[in-house]
């Protein structure tokens, strides 16, 4: 494979729960760098496989390398080498800035020094270094979801999976959020994202559009519009996810 | 003149030191869909949960009916729909079941109301034997609308029905309240997606507590004091940077596949700002006029 040009490739990825088909033969590649929009209705089956991506899970058949490392063979390898942000629940609320940096950092390995350095320069990014005592719990979601995004790269990931980041989040904060998506994949971290916001899915390079368990589309946000001939992406999600 | 479905007089309320919401005011009319348009934090659960009794305001007063939240919220209970923000059926009984649960729950029954329900349940109707918690996000949805209106409520309370929903269920669950508006039920509904505003007869904005402007959507539109465009280039990314390092422009944001920037000024034109951007060295460069979206407004009033 060439491990240079796609942080991941999927090759026929099927995922069964019982007789459910939750992901039905995916195909796809993210190039490294890139920030890739991972779109699809309610239950078409994103979250399987982003799990399998993040060697949490398995695939039933089918071939998936994240980072170079065979999902099959070394997910540990590939956890070490992604990051991870849930829509919620990702920091702990009871603990302050600072110590949710540490805790994530520790779980990753790195050492006391290298934490307080690249925490320093990741809050520095978001001018919150004064905030540090803080507890999560006592500041805005805005907030929350710039360090969960932060503390999801501490241990400088090849690739970080947003899982709905900005849903909730005021329409400000939303745009600030994206701001240091580009930052991060300009500093080379390739982002793999879902959201609901459409307008969201054009700040992407790429994305891809499932439904029922398949990708039904998927390239650049202006070849998609120009393919099915629609002014927005969200024409496009919605004349295929209609059929 | 009847008395409107839902008011609230300087209404407040108060987690220990945090303020959820400071003292607001409004009126919803009869038959109206009225939207709490905000973002995560606003307060639009805090007021929800006020309306539908289940929370006691820290001060103020609101009515449902003309009935009082505190004093009389065994009545108001019998004449509201709630649909909570976190799906709240049982997930352990079947679609069906857990309709008859709440028809019996309000002393009625499924059939005496079902032309209430038909439009919505129709589509459930394929699933019934089906338990709550195998349902899809959409499906989970339909079938809590439904039983918040089993039991022909005068007054629907939905706190956020479309958050976390794809984009196509969320327009197939405006269309269902536009129909169900037909049958003469008040909706207050709350949502954070901006952009589910202009399905509103009216919508408050709302702010850390703080309502930013109460309105129909196209006179909040028309209430935008600002010169608004939209600018597009090869290099959306650049354009925001430039934009903000020119002296005219206010304020430059990303939306979708264009960046707004705003201006105070009256005299702003495009042409002139689209030979800066060309002498940025910017290429296939589009600048227009536009007239704002919900979402710019939000974005300026909370500014100020």
């Amino acid at each position: 494979m060439t491990e240079e040009k796609n942080i991941i490739e999927v090759r026929d990825l099927v995922k069964k729960f019982g007789n459910f088909i939750a992901n039905d033969h995916l195909t796809f590649d993210v190039k490294r760098g890139e920030i890739f929009g991972f779109l699809g209705a309610n239950g078409a089956g994103k979250t399987t496989a982003m799990k399998i991506m993040c060697g949490l899970s398995s695939p039933t058949s089918g071939i998936v390398r994240v980072a170079g490392y065979s999902v099959n063979d070394n997910p540990d390898a590939i956890k070490k080498r992604v990051g991870y942000m849930s829509q919620r629940f990702s920091l702990y609320e009871d603990l302050t800035v600072e110590e949710n940096f540490r805790f994530y950092g520790g779980i990753y390995g790195m050492t006391g020094k290298k934490i307080r350095e690249k925490s320093n320069v990741l809050l520095g990014r978001l001018d919150l270094i004064p905030y540090r005592k803080r507890l999560i719990r006592s500041l805005p979601l805005g907030w929350k979801q710039k360090i969960a995004f932060s503390v999801a790269i501490i241990h400088d990931p090849q690739i970080v999976f947003l899982d709905e980041p900005t849903t909730g989040v005021d329409p400000l904060a939303r745009r600030q959020f994206w701001e240091l998506i580009y930052s991060t994949a300009a500093g080379g971290i390739t982002v793999f994202v879902t959201t609901h916001y459409m307008d969201e899915a054009e700040y992407c390079e790429r994305v891809s559009i499932m439904t029922e368990g398949k990708i039904v589309a998927i390239g650049t946000p202006a070849d998609l519009k120009q393919k099915y001939n629609a002014t927005s992406i969200e024409a496009v999600f919605l004349r295929l996810a209609r059929n | 003149m009847a008395v409107q479905p839902i008011i609230a007089e300087d209404l407040g309320k108060s987690y220990g030191e945090i303020k959820a919401i400071g003292r607001i005011s409004f009126a919803v009319e009869k038959g109206e869909i009225f939207g709490i348009i905000g973002p995560d934090g606003a307060g639009k659960s805090t007021l929800i949960r006020i309306l539908a009794t289940l929370l006691l305001p820290g001060e103020g007063r609101a009515q449902v009916e003309g009935l009082d939240v505190v004093k009389d919220y065994r009545q108001i209970r019998k004449l509201i729909g709630y649909m909570p923000g976190r799906f709240s059926l049982y997930h352990d009984l079947s679609v069906e079941e857990n309709l008859n649960f709440y028809a019996t729950i309000f002393g009625t029954t499924v059939s005496e109301n079902y032309d209430m329900i038909r439009d919505i349940y129709i589509h459930l109707e394929p699933f019934k034997r089906r338990l709550a918690g195998h349902l899809s996000g959409g499906m989970k949805q339909k079938l809590a609308l439904s039983c918040a209106l089993v039991h022909k409520p005068h007054v629907l309370l939905l706190d956020e029905p479309t958050t976390g929903v794809d984009a196509v269920s969320r327009i197939d669950f405006w269309e269902l309240l536009k129909r169900l508006q037909e049958k003469e039920i008040t909706i207050l509904v709350s949502t954070p997606y901006m952009d589910e505003a202009a399905r509103c007869d009216r919508v408050a904005l709302i702010q850390e507590g703080h309502i930013l402007n109460i309105d129909r959507p196209d006179s909040i539109i028309q209430g935008y004091d600002r010169s608004l465009f939209s600018a597009t280039s090869d290099n959306p990314h650049q354009l925001l940077y430039d934009l903000r390092s020119y002296d005219a422009v206010e304020s430059v944001f990303p939306f979708g596949d264009q960046v707004h920037f705003n201006s105070l000024s009256e005299t702003l034109d495009a042409e002139e700002i689209q030979h800066f951007l060309t002498e940025k060295g910017h290429h296939r460069v589009t600048v227009k006029r536009i007239n704002p979206n919900i979402e710019d407004c939000f974005i300026a009033l909370m500014k100020k």
